[in-house]
């Protein structure tokens, strides 16, 4: 029976290892092949970089590939859209959770639902035309905006359900206000959900790149996703700069995973467990 | 307290109001749309009746077999994700050694942009320098070393491979979480009436995870009908006539050639499909928090 135990916990052991592996190679050749001449860089294995390292792609990439411009670009975009998206999901799921008359709890469905409905991109640019958004930055923001509400606003929503209405019954007694109730008692007891809706809008708009491929024509104002792929479409014969421009987009990604690790899984975990 | 005073309706209106004009709006007048002949052609616009949606139905045009690509890439995507994803979870729930940073490393190719993911696999799937065939090549396989991405035989199949890899620790992640959640009573409880491994999987722990399943299952299916980014990135659609295009691919392409009414008689036709299965998304989603 032990023998047995111990087998099988090694057993589950390589099978985790070998499970990582297949996870982490693809990383590794990246990494590896952003480190080294335009020769090795060719044939695409997983040999370690021969000394001295080629850190100068990293210069090339940013300089050829105008990486700072579309990182100030990706940055923006995802400011925005986190400040816009978490405070209006905030407001939006507060009221809907606290005050559930039939109305409102039609609103908050048809606000959900875009978790599931796909854009009509197409009848989407007349929108956009209509109101002089299209190939704007500010249309990029309100886009994602729009795009990642439902999700974020059903995310808060379960968390504002478990504030005790006491708190707010409490503070009106006292004379407080809707704006100042909300901001100083309701939003700070909101944190964790708050975090959890920032690093996911963030990675998202980070990634996302079928926006900016419909509806930004000037690549000044492309964000990182779109120029590192058109840098492929220059560069495919450099493998070793196109792998350190993949590198340079997706580090503030994997930055962000590293340090909101807890987040993320608790955010994309959110309603599809029933305990 | 008068809750309609405490809670302000206004406080939601940004978001609706962002929500409707930039989300639902598109969906609806892209609907009334898809009974003209809306292109970048022609500055009039006439009423055509069902001639955009006759055209998508019809045998001669591709789109039947584009529609059932995506159906194709949703059925097998799912299955798998759901299949592979429950035998990581039932593994990562074990006792293992840096069992954080095997979830977390597993988790990861879900963070990275899938058009990143896709120009890895460009490179890895090469046939003459990726890594996958020279692999094949070095250990003597070499009638193994194919053409993955190049050929129409299995460029489809490797497009799914590729996203199964990207999204399979998404899948992993919700199962650990559902069995985690799993009281231990029963499992106290079986290993007294004397279960084995197999039967407690069997008896306890996937009766009580078909909720999660099922709601595993929507996010895949959900994923799937939309999937854009990762074929666009590894084929675009080919190789050759339509290989491996799926719906929103064709819009794309209906787009830059300014078929706009086809474009926007496909992203309806999409709408309708989904706001049947969003429905029922929601439901499930929804129904234990209305109770607390």
């Amino acid at each position: 029976m032990k023998i047995k135990k111990t087998l099988q916990n090694i057993i589950t052991n390589i099978l985790a290892w070998i499970f990582s592996a297949i996870c982490l190679i693809p990383l590794l050749l990246i990494l590896f092949n952003s480190m080294k001449d335009k020769k090795a860089a060719a044939e695409m294995n997983l040999h370690l970089p021969n000394l001295p390292i080629q850190l100068q792609n990293y210069m090339v990439v940013i300089e050829k590939g105008k990486l700072a411009q579309s990182f100030l670009n990706s940055l923006l975009y995802s400011t925005g859209s986190v400040i816009l998206c978490v405070l209006l999901a905030s407001l939006a799921a507060y009221v809907l959770s606290r005050n559930q008359s039939k109305l409102n709890k039609f609103l908050y469905m048809y606000l959900v639902m875009g978790i599931a409905l796909p854009i009509n991109y197409v009848a989407l640019t007349k929108v956009l035309m209509a109101l002089h958004l299209n190939n704007t930055r500010i249309g990029i923001i309100l886009l994602y905006t729009a795009m990642q509400l439902p999700f974020m606003t059903f995310l808060i929503h379960g968390f504002v359900a478990k504030i005790p209405t006491e708190l707010d019954e409490a503070a009106v007694i006292d004379g407080c206000g809707p704006t100042r109730l909300f901001f100083t008692i309701i939003l700070p007891l909101l944190k964790p959900a708050i975090a959890t809706a920032v690093v996911l809008t963030f990675l998202n708009t980070w990634n996302e790149f079928v926006s900016p491929l419909y509806f930004l024509n000037s690549s000044d104002m492309w964000p990182m996703t779109l120029s590192v792929y058109n840098f492929f479409g220059m560069y495919f014969k450099d493998w070793n700069l196109v792998c350190a421009d993949i590198l340079l987009t997706s580090l503030p990604v994997i930055l962000v995973y590293l340090l909101g690790q807890k987040y993320i899984v608790a955010g994309m975990t959110t309603g599809a467990v029933k305990g | 307290m008068q809750k309609k005073n405490t809670y302000p309706i206004y406080f939601a209106l940004g978001a609706l109001i962002i929500y409707t004009v930039l989300f639902v709006l598109p969906s609806i007048i892209g609907i009334g749309y898809s009974f003209t002949d809306w292109s970048s052609y022609s500055d009039e616009l006439h009423f055509v009746g069902l001639k955009n949606f006759k055209t998508v139905l019809s045998a001669d045009e591709n789109y039947m077999k584009i529609i059932g690509n995506t159906l194709k890439f949703t059925l097998i995507t799912t299955i798998l994700k759901n299949l592979i994803g429950l035998i990581l979870a039932v593994v990562m729930t074990k006792s293992i050694k840096f069992l954080n940073a095997h979830r977390g490393i597993m988790f990861m190719p879900n963070v990275l942009s899938t058009l990143i993911v896709g120009m890895i696999f460009k490179s890895i799937l090469d046939p003459v320098h990726g890594l996958l065939n020279n692999m094949f090549r070095s250990v003597g396989l070499d009638m193994l070393a194919k053409k993955w991405l190049v050929s129409s035989e299995l460029a489809f199949g490797s497009v799914m491979a590729v996203d199964i890899w990207r999204g399979v620790g998404y899948i992993m992640t919700i199962l650990i979480a559902g069995i985690l959640s799993i009281s231990s009573d029963y499992y106290e409880a079986s290993a007294i009436d004397g279960a084995n491994g197999w039967q407690k999987f069997r008896y306890v722990t996937l009766p009580l995870l078909l909720p999660t399943i099922a709601t595993t299952t929507v996010l895949n299916v959900i994923y799937g009908l939309k999937v854009f980014d990762m074929v666009y990135a590894l084929t675009n659609g080919g190789p050759g006539k339509a290989t491996t295009e799926v719906l929103y691919t064709a819009v794309f392409k209906r787009f830059g050639t300014g078929q706009y009414a086809v474009g926007t008689a496909l992203s309806s036709v999409m709408f309708v499909i989904m706001l049947i299965i969003g429905g029922y998304m929601i439901h499930i989603m929804t129904k234990d928090e209305v109770v607390e």
